[in-house]
């Protein structure tokens, strides 16, 4: 049994948890998909999905509810996190046009710049390309930050909207500026759960638990 | 696989209800100013609507409410990062193109200012930008939505501080849903029929004044560009659908009446989407205070210990009025 948690502190939080029960379903793979707002509810934890909503309140909440040192910890440890849109912007290590008490969570080596599209009439549905599927995906990008700069090459792109990078990944974590929750395509979705699970088979679920869990503590106990 | 043609698509109901989507379990406040704006967004608020005057004064001050003066609107657009909405009044077209013009990303067709249309709301379907309407039922709701909306909220009594409206129209919302949902889809038809009726007031007043029988033609538009038929049709489509979901299609708010970090919480707990504050905040003896209490209500509406801390040393709310002494209903505007 794997446990998907889905940051639930404010944003289009049940379009990822209906969005990662379809793709877990697809894959094969049991497992439950939770709405995660407590630190406590990141124990045997095995992937976590940062939704699209607004991220100077989702930086905030974060901050508040003492979500945002743990998550950053585990996700230092190897643990797969996915964010879009907002999300994108907390993985972020650059951030152009946040507010002085925006907080983020450093994971992806990107410069990302806050609502670069412009304001909500400019919102866009575009096909995209995915690096790991042949057929365009459909793009839906909602007042959507652009990420202007990839800060080494251990970040790796795996979206393109014409030429521009619009998804990347950086070992464990993935950053889109896309909303693929918001569509019925769950590829993006099993992508990153079929790459999360995949130490399921080989570890075993307690495994894979225990040395993620264990490595919460560790941090937390160090920090 | 080649080089993609990129074909953007603007102003699709997708990206309408998904901008609704994004603000879901988030507070929107009423601000009248910069200074109002980025005491909201340092509070945590996940969008501002842009006024000229909050709600409370509007009743005070009496006259026409209309859209706030555009430099208003600007100066609070450039205030802050979040999300900007504005209001314009039920049916006023060229106040929406304004808006839209300006690009204020939501428009609220609001109740709160004077009505312009004594007949008829805006054919949102015709804006690329996203509206969000008043509904005092499942009849206001599913009009607003079929002619477009992408988000709805509750009309409450704005202005008041008092959430009672408020909680009637999200009772009437839901058990309407929960009647639904056993009724047969013939049934249905005729309730999509019923709530077709406020349409057909304008063609109907027509032939009064002409001496004519209360009827209309297979293919006469009432509605835009709409016959009666097409009407009922595209209503009986969304009861089907909210039948099936057990919910609005769209994102729901409540609104007019919030005053407290209990009155969120009591709207999160009777299933709203998030919440708008109007008069609540900057009526209040503590604003920063108050903002970020409603904020955290909102985000813990569940947990009572958390609601007891967050609910301490926050000032006094707004006054507030009982809803008997009101000399005018705003939520009677718009049906």
């Amino acid at each position: 049994m794997v446990k998907v948690g889905v940051i639930g502190l404010q944003g289009d939080v049940s379009e990822h948890i209906e969005a990662a029960r379809k793709a877990l379903e697809n894959l094969g793979v049991a497992g439950e998909v939770v709405w995660l707002r407590k630190p406590e509810q990141l124990e045997g934890i095995s992937a976590i999905i940062i939704p699209g909503g607004e991220s100077t309140t989702i930086s905030r909440l974060m901050v508040k509810n003492g979500l945002l040192e743990p998550v950053r910890k585990l996700g230092e440890e190897g643990l797969p996190i996915m964010g879009t849109c907002a999300g994108l912007i907390m993985l972020s290590k650059e951030v152009i046009g946040a507010t002085p008490e925006q907080r983020f969570l450093g994971l992806l080596d990107v410069r990302v710049n806050r609502n670069a599209y412009g304001r909500q009439v400019d919102s866009f549905e575009a096909p995209i390309r995915l690096a790991f599927s042949d057929e365009p995906f459909p793009g839906v990008f909602i007042r959507a930050p652009r990420i202007v700069e990839l800060l080494n090459d251990k970040v790796k792109p795996i979206a393109w909207l014409g030429d521009r990078v619009v998804g990347v990944e950086q070992d464990n974590v993935i950053g889109l500026e896309f909303h693929p929750e918001l569509t019925d395509d769950t590829r993006v979705h099993e992508y990153f759960l079929g790459r999360s699970c995949n130490g399921e088979s080989a570890l075993g679920a307690g495994n894979l638990r225990g040395r993620i869990f264990r490595s919460f503590r560790f941090s937390l106990h160090f920090h | 696989m080649g080089k993609l043609h990129v074909i953007e698509a603007k102003g699709t109901d997708r990206l309408k209800r998904g901008f609704a989507k994004m603000v879901k379990s988030g507070v929107i406040m009423d601000v009248t100013n910069a200074e109002q704006a980025r005491i909201a967004e340092e509070a945590g608020a996940v969008s501002v609507m842009a006024l000229h005057r909050v709600p409370a004064d509007i009743r005070k001050a009496g006259g026409v409410a209309r859209m706030a003066p555009i430099e208003k609107i600007q100066e609070i657009m450039d205030a802050v990062t979040i999300p900007v909405m504005a209001k314009v009044r039920i049916g006023h077209v060229a106040e929406a193109r304004i808006l839209e013009a300006l690009g204020v990303d939501m428009i609220d067709e609001s109740e709160v200012l004077t009505p312009s249309d004594p007949y008829f709301h805006i054919d949102k379907r015709e804006f690329n930008v996203p509206f969000v309407c008043g509904n005092r039922n499942l009849g206001e709701a599913v009009r607003r939505i079929w002619e477009g909306a992408a988000m709805m909220r509750t009309k409450g009594e704005a202005g008041t501080g008092n959430i009672i409206e408020a909680v009637r129209h999200v009772r009437l919302l839901r058990d309407n849903i929960a009647l639904l949902q056993r009724m047969t889809d013939e049934q249905v038809y005729g309730v999509a029929e019923k709530f077709a009726e406020p349409y057909l007031r304008l063609a109907f007043e027509v032939r009064e004044i002409s001496g004519l029988p209360r009827h209309v033609l297979e293919n006469e538009p009432i509605y835009s560009h709409y016959t009666y038929r097409d009407i009922v049709e595209g209503l009986y489509k969304i009861l089907l659908e909210i039948k099936k979901l057990g919910r609005l299609p769209v994102v729901n708010f409540a609104a007019g009446g919030v005053a407290t970090p209990a009155d969120a919480a009591l709207m999160m707990e009777m299933g709203m989407d998030g919440v708008f504050v109007g008069s609540g905040i900057f009526k209040s003896s503590q604003p920063e205070k108050m903002a970020r209490a409603i904020v955290e209500a909102v985000n813990h509406w569940d947990e009572p210990d958390v609601l007891a801390e967050i609910s301490k040393e926050i000032g006094e709310p707004m006054r507030g009025q009982d809803i008997e002494e009101l000399e005018v209903r705003l939520e009677e505007r718009g049906v």
